[in-house]
């Protein structure tokens, strides 16, 4: 049999120019337009090395602290994420009763728009009326009310909790699948050992959830690096880009015509992303390169 | 005996009122919204956990009228719609032949598809392209848009799927005289089923919620989806809560609805293709 002939390479030409085209070309285009002044006010393009980045890196302005809030962001969101979710996920994979009614509802965050969570967690943490407050100072906590959105201090941290409200359950069902495909004889087998829950736990259930993990996190980490719609729906950035992330950031330099600075932003986020993303690609294909 | 019984009943219990605290969590904001898309006007200038005082189902019809949601509710539909269409038949296309054609160059192009999952989107470069190819501000654009956004991840998960598909089906096919489309079409996208699924649901919910793209590239609020939709009825309805969570409830109800018919294929479907067994 011909391959060449049978899978003739054109089936796979629509996926590769559409992709190449929006996704491929405008980074690699990018990448060019940062060694330049462009912008929306100039009418004429100039070379000026590499004076883009030496701006964005050497702190100048508040450039660095969005690439910094992006890898807080993520690093944070994952991390609680994925140990909230390993922690509910032992606790109740077995033994819960209406427990499609628990996972169903739990799950639900992570399929709703994330623009439209956020514009709800607007309300709930408003800091004079909104139910957060409301109901902590109902129940006699009111010392703990906060200005959840509007407080430099503490805007990032509520922000990343929203995230994590969000994010949790679709995790948590992941472990739970995997848990449960975990095969008995090994519990029993350890259990003969004499292991104690702990021991179980990590001998057992953990190296069984690895990959599920691994994946999860992967996208995790992918999601956080691109993160947008919840920040620009809860705080636009604000208080003072307390909370702003490279997409904001990037949405608002294009708004005012900062074309050369919001695709050199892009840029290091792109060539960044590629390198740490060859690595994630692997994880995530480990299984199929092998065959 | 009797002390691991009462242990186990107590673990039990403790494990149920976790998962009952958990679920309270994701329930009360919820709630907040559905009782508060029923009050009326001077009631739900903050959302609270009261009952209305009268239900006030007129709250959708107003919202409809006033955010314009029906024009909205069409092109979400339709950008959706063909995104995944144009995404599923494209991305399986492109997967069958990386499965089908191993060897050094057809690996490092899936390799390069793949990595699509993860690289971010230059927006500043990309408006330049979307003005150069005219298609900044058109449905047709959009969906492209979408379609590229969604084709990595759709590549991936079909991959997984064709390999397992036994090549002694192709060559039995094609003694048969099958053309390689008609082999495609006929032989291998239908046991591809399930997995066709998985990647068209969720490839409806991405797009569905899909609000960056718009923002940047939709202008005329007549081209505007339900998510963009939304964020201006916000912005314009500031106090008046009652609206805004009518217009949420619409906004995700389509979701929901795929969410609840289709949680097999969306639950999992997205580990599906890298976590195997």
């Amino acid at each position: 049999m011909n391959k060449a002939k049978v899978y003739p390479w054109y089936f796979a030409a629509g996926a590769m120019l559409i992709y190449t085209l929006f996704s491929v070309v405008p980074g690699l285009v990018g990448i060019g337009y940062s060694f330049t002044d462009w912008s929306a006010y100039a009418k004429e393009l100039h070379f000026v090395g590499l004076k883009n980045f030496t701006t964005v890196l050497s702190g100048q302005g508040d450039y660095l602290r969005y690439i910094t809030n992006t890898l807080l962001f993520t690093l944070v969101t994952t991390v609680s994420k994925t140990v909230l979710g390993l922690l509910f996920a032992v606790a109740l994979s077995e033994g819960i009763k209406f427990k499609n009614f628990h996972r169903g509802l739990m799950y639900l965050p992570s399929v709703l728009p994330i623009l439209v969570t956020g514009l709800t967690f607007t309300s709930i943490l408003n800091p004079k009326v909104g139910f957060l407050n409301t109901f902590l100072r109902a129940i006699g906590l009111g010392g703990l009310a906060q200005k959840w959105l509007v407080d430099p201090k503490i805007a990032f941290g509520s922000v990343m909790a929203v995230d994590i409200w969000r994010g949790t359950g679709y995790i948590m069902t992941m472990l739970i699948v995997g848990i449960l495909a975990i095969p008995k004889v090994y519990y029993e087998a350890v259990a003969v050992d004499g292991a104690n829950a702990w021991q179980r736990f990590r001998y057992v259930t953990l190296p069984m959830l690895r990959q599920t993990l691994a994946v999860t996190i992967v996208l995790n980490v992918i999601y956080g690096l691109k993160v947008f719609d919840m920040i620009y729906a809860l705080t636009n950035g604000g208080p003072g880009h307390r909370t702003e992330v490279m997409y904001t950031a990037v949405f608002k330099m294009m708004s005012k015509g900062l074309y050369a600075e919001g695709t050199t932003i892009s840029s290091i986020m792109f060539i960044f992303m590629v390198i740490i993303g060859y690595f994630m690609v692997k994880i995530l294909t480990k299984d199929e390169v092998v065959e | 005996m009797v002390s691991t019984k009462k242990n186990k009943f107590l673990e039990n219990f403790l494990k149920n009122l976790l998962a009952w605290c958990a679920s309270a969590l994701v329930l009360v904001p919820l709630a907040l919204i559905i009782l508060n898309a029923f009050k009326g006007d001077g009631e739900a200038l903050t959302m609270t956990m009261e009952l209305p005082r009268t239900w006030q189902w007129s709250n959708f019809a107003t919202v409809i009228e006033k955010g314009k949601l029906l024009r909205s509710f069409l092109n979400s539909l339709l950008y959706a719609g063909c995104a995944t269409i144009l995404t599923v038949s494209l991305s399986s296309m492109a997967a069958y032949i990386f499965s089908r054609r191993r060897s050094r160059g057809i690996g490092f192009l899936y390799m390069y598809v793949v990595l699509g999952m993860v690289i971010p989107v230059n927006y500043v470069t990309l408006t330049k392209i979307m003005q150069m190819t005219h298609l900044n501000n058109t449905a047709i654009g959009i969906i492209l848009l979408y379609t590229a956004l969604q084709i990595p991840f759709t590549v991936f998960l079909t991959f997984g799927f064709v390999s397992k598909i036994p090549v002694e089906l192709d060559e039995a096919a094609i003694l048969d005289g099958c053309t390689p489309f008609q082999l495609f079409v006929k032989v291998i996208f239908p046991m591809l089923r399930s997995a066709v699924i998985t990647a068209g649901v969720l490839c409806f919910l991405n797009t569905w919620n899909e609000f960056i793209m718009p923002l940047y590239f939709l202008h005329s609020s007549e081209k505007w989806p339900m998510t963009l939709a939304i964020y201006n009825f916000f912005g314009q309805y500031e106090m008046s809560w009652n609206l805004i969570c009518a217009d949420v409830i619409l906004t995700c109800l389509p979701v929901v609805l795929l969410y609840v018919t289709c949680q097999k294929y969306i639950v999992g479907g997205q580990t599906e293709g890298a976590v195997k067994g």
